[in-house]
């Protein structure tokens, strides 16, 4: 009369997997796998509160005047040009291949893994816009100018150091950096042709 | 000769296995999952651009919406452009303190990132505004939110 042996009913685990998928569901619905982008920007310091007059005489030739206006209209220096024009004639101001008196200056400059260069690190781009100028063309414009320094970039990184500057070391990226410094200001918005 | 006579059933396929491998998928869900912690009462929709960077330490960012009240809103609050703070419409002196505010939460205040997503149709002179507020609190690392596009 052996008693058969008393057996723990298992426990039913075959919902386990309904309540999981149901989680699942739930965090596959609410996520949000994209990771944010952006333009990133650095804006300048603030004023002194006892400046007066931060103005730095900067020679003609060497500022990029970009300005835009309330209706979106693109203006450098005296043309009126395309958006898609920019990014050709913010590279050749950047880098003044041929010395022309109109770009910006060339200076000797000494740059660790690149020796004595020719580089313009006077030059500054500035933007100015009208308080009505739409965002998304202040965005493009933005866009074409840190592109035009990211293609030259590129392209002395690859002439020199024979990969992009993306793959480039600390050191030949500070080089690059040095080379073709990153000038864009941003000056106070004026009001051109009124809103 | 037996065994050839024994009824030859199907195993049943177990299922025990489906619940971790559920959970794992589940995991995996929970972790890269980033839960918007305000409601948006602006709605915006971002330029595009191509030269975008990633923004990296998502602890550091703080996000301004900027853009006209939602359509639920909009009876309300009217469709002029507004800018968002946490949950609630903000004016551009009140960035000041919101900066501050952000600053207290984060572990490293110094690489605090301002994240803009501001609406392709606003005008440039409230952004000039904010910019300005930004620069007094020493919240110079901005970034324009966008989206890519090809070239």
């Amino acid at each position: 009369m052996a008693r058969k042996k008393k057996k723990v009913p298992g426990l039913n685990a075959s919902s386990t997997a309904d309540i999981s998928f149901i989680l699942l569901i739930f965090f596959l619905v609410t996520t949000s796998m994209d990771t944010d982008m952006g333009l990133a920007r650095r804006l300048p310091q603030p004023p002194e509160p006892n400046q007066e007059d931060a103005q730095i005489d900067v020679k003609e030739r060497n500022v990029l005047n970009v300005r835009l206006n309330a209706a979106g209209n693109l203006m450098v220096n005296h043309d009126f040009i395309d958006i898609n024009q920019l990014r050709a004639r913010a590279k050749e101001f950047i880098q003044n291949k041929n010395n022309s008196p109109k770009l910006p200056e060339l200076h000797a400059k000494q740059i660790d893994l690149l020796g004595t260069c020719y580089v313009t690190d006077k030059h500054v781009i500035s933007v100015q816009t009208d308080r009505g100028t739409p965002y998304n063309v202040y965005f493009l414009v933005q866009n074409e100018l840190v592109a035009a320094y990211n293609e030259l970039r590129d392209d002395l990184a690859i002439a020199k150091f024979g990969h992009p500057y993306a793959r480039c070391s600390e050191d030949e990226q500070i080089a690059i950096r040095t080379y073709y410094p990153q000038k864009i200001s941003e000056a106070e918005p004026k009001n051109y042709g009124g809103n | 000769m037996a065994k050839k006579k024994g009824s030859r059933e199907l195993p049943e396929l177990t299922t025990s296995s489906l619940p971790d491998l559920i959970f794992t998928i589940l995991f995996f869900f929970m972790i890269v999952t980033t839960m918007r912690e305000v409601t948006l009462k602006v709605k915006f929709v971002v330029p595009a651009g191509t030269e975008l960077e990633k923004l990296e330490k998502k602890s550091c960012v703080s996000f301004i919406y900027v853009g006209p009240p939602t359509d639920q809103l909009r009876a309300q609050m009217g469709s002029g452009t507004r800018i968002q703070l946490n949950d609630r419409y903000a004016e551009p002196r009140e960035v000041m303190d919101f900066v501050a505010q952000e600053r207290t939460t984060m572990p490293d205040p110094a690489s605090q990132v301002m994240s803009m997503k501001i609406d392709q149709h606003t005008q440039m002179g409230i952004i000039t505004d904010i910019k300005e507020v930004l620069r007094k609190s020493w919240a110079l690392k901005i970034n324009y939110s966008a989206t890519r596009r090809g070239n």
